[in-house]
């Protein structure tokens, strides 16, 4: 363990996992309350188009140019559906569900053009043992960003998620809370692309506050609580494979999936072996 | 959060409203909504002011809820005006609680009765201003008064019915809230249930408050509220029981014979004594 420590990269990518982790664990509660899940899943494609496009426009594959890539793809994509699903009789998830694999496919036909082939696939599958200090400080950028905006907009958040008409009754501003929800959702997924890449983010952004959820009932407990657990994940997963010499972004993913498994079946409150045991 | 002129407390001793200066009004005037092109409420107008119990009654579809909705602010109006204290309800709507229907809300969200009821103070505090002792103090009160100390730990969803309608209640005490506009409260709640809340609502107007809520048992109402608003997409009638709660007008809502009715509504031998005597047998505090 110690001998890893010593070496730089090794120290950015734990340091990486451990804010990426914690940010997208935090937030991955207001997914979970916001029902939001699906929407995230139809982000997780939306990406690879944007860093394809990134790329093509920048010439180059560097972090900036996926990264705003891949936020501007997804930014179009969620408030394209908003914007459908206003205006139409369709709802939000159809809206979004026919965007996004549209989006998806001309990733792919844009794939094509992109001369790095194989460094793309680090965007789909992570790879932050490379992860340098550029990355490092965009990553916490967005960090800090999140956590301090929605740490300070608690209050009006939690009523918007609770009860959103009576929310908007009571003069909280509901429709720009929602778009503010869903550009961040954006963002910290793009800050998790460089550890677990597009396809596996969905995981980080959802699993912890999902398995919190069966935990606790404190909304409190559920944001700080998905962000321990989403940074224990990551560090862990970062640990176990280096030692088990598997891909860091899908052990990181197995190691939340497993701690979910563990709240379902062992949970106190709504753990399923309890209530079976109960019927 | 916009500001909003001082409001007084609503706690501020017992009584007030029918004894005190303060006397506040809620004035409707040619109300209407509509949903996309269906017209769902017109031409309601209505005056009535704090210390009362108001129900709304009418048939499936009369547009109760959506008259309470409009109230709380959460439909738009299509005409007409609403005036709370002179002034548009929108000014006015930390002084409003408005309590959903038991299905539309989440019960599964993860809050405690005393986090729940904490969200009542936000509306006082704004988005920014730091939670006081004070706040503390108004939760711990409104817990107590609705006697939830021994739940405020439960998650929302391990309540009785009558208690997650308490819990609601509690928010709107901790809100300082003073308007209370309830959505079928009496739903789902066994007899106990009903007998307590009942005799909560009307502790809150004597001390105060406006309640106004739908209502769909007749035969309770002469025991529950001093005024009825019988509806049917358009105001049939509007004032006291005594006056308005009459086989007559409430076959002109619900399209049924006066005998059909009477059978339903024992109630509805409507003398005034009658009435009185009815609302003397509600008020014994049914075990709280």
């Amino acid at each position: 363990m110690e001998d890893i420590l010593s070496y730089p990269f090794f120290q950015r990518a734990l340091l990486g996992a451990l804010i990426i982790g914690f940010t997208n664990g935090c937030f991955s509660a207001y997914v979970v309350l916001r029902r939001s899940a699906l929407v995230a899943g139809s982000l997780s494609h939306a990406l690879l188009p944007g860093i394809a496009a990134g790329i093509l426009v920048s010439g180059a594959l560097t972090a900036w140019s996926a990264f705003l890539g891949a936020m501007i793809a997804a930014l179009l994509v969620v408030l394209g559906s908003l914007a459908v699903a206003r205006s139409s009789r369709l709802d939000q998830g159809t809206a979004l569900a026919v965007i996004f694999t549209i989006a998806f496919a001309v990733g792919l036909i844009l794939l094509k053009y992109v001369p790095v082939q194989v460094k793309l696939e680090d965007y789909l599958f992570g790879d932050i043992l490379n992860i340098s200090s550029s990355d490092l400080w965009v990553t916490f950028g967005i960090s800090v960003f999140t956590l301090v905006l929605t740490t300070a907009l608690q209050r009006p958040i939690l009523l918007t998620l609770f009860e959103p008409s009576v929310a908007a009754a009571q003069g909280v501003p509901v429709r720009v809370l929602n778009y503010l929800i869903m550009t961040l959702l954006v963002l910290v997924m793009v800050s998790s692309l460089q550890a677990v890449g597009c396809i596996l983010a969905l995981g980080l952004v959802v699993a912890p506050g999902a398995t919190v959820f069966l935990l606790t009932n404190s909304t409190r407990a559920m944001f700080w609580g998905g962000g321990v657990l989403g940074a224990a994940g990551a560090v862990g997963g970062m640990v176990l494979a280096h030692y088990g010499e598997f891909r860091p972004g899908a052990t990181i993913t197995v190691l939340l999936g497993a701690a979910f498994l563990l709240a379902f079946f062992f949970g106190p409150r709504s753990g399923f072996l309890r209530r079976a045991g109960s019927q | 959060m916009s500001i909003q002129p001082d409001s007084f407390s609503a706690d501020s001793g017992s009584g007030h409203c029918r004894h005190c200066a303060h006397h506040h009004e809620l004035q409707i005037q040619g109300l209407a909504v509509r949903y996309q092109q269906v017209l769902a409420l017109e031409g309601v107008t209505l005056g009535t002011s704090c210390g009362n119990t108001l129900a709304l009654i009418g048939p499936n579809g009369a547009g109760k809820s959506t008259l309470l909705k409009a109230i709380a602010g959460l439909v738009p109006r299509s005409a007409g005006s609403i005036l709370w204290r002179g002034a548009r309800v929108s000014q006015w709507h930390r002084e409003f609680a408005y309590l959903p229907q038991r299905e539309d809300v989440d019960w599964s969200f993860p809050v405690t009765v005393r986090g729940l009821v904490e969200m009542g103070r936000y509306s006082q505090l704004g988005w920014w201003r730091r939670w006081r002792p004070l706040d503390d103090e108004k939760v711990t009160e409104a817990l107590k008064r609705m006697h939830l100390e021994d739940l405020e730990h439960r998650q929302i969803s391990e309540l009785s019915g009558g208690q997650q309608q308490r819990t609601f209640i509690a928010r709107a005490l901790s809100q300082e809230a003073h308007v209370l506009l309830l959505d079928e409260p009496f739903n789902g709640l066994d007899r106990p249930a009903r007998e307590n809340l009942s005799s909560l609502l009307r502790q809150l107007a004597e001390q105060g408050r406006l309640v106004i809520a739908s209502h769909h048992d007749l035969a309770t109402v002469p025991a529950l509220f001093d005024e009825v608003l019988i509806l049917n997409r358009a105001p049939v009638a509007f004032g006291s029981v005594a006056e308005v709660f009459t086989p007559a007008l409430l076959a002109r809502a619900f399209g049924e014979s006066e005998p059909e009715l009477e059978e339903k509504v024992p109630a509805v031998v409507s003398t005034a004594a009658n009435v009185s005597r009815e609302k003397e047998n509600a008020l014994v505090p049914a075990g709280l």
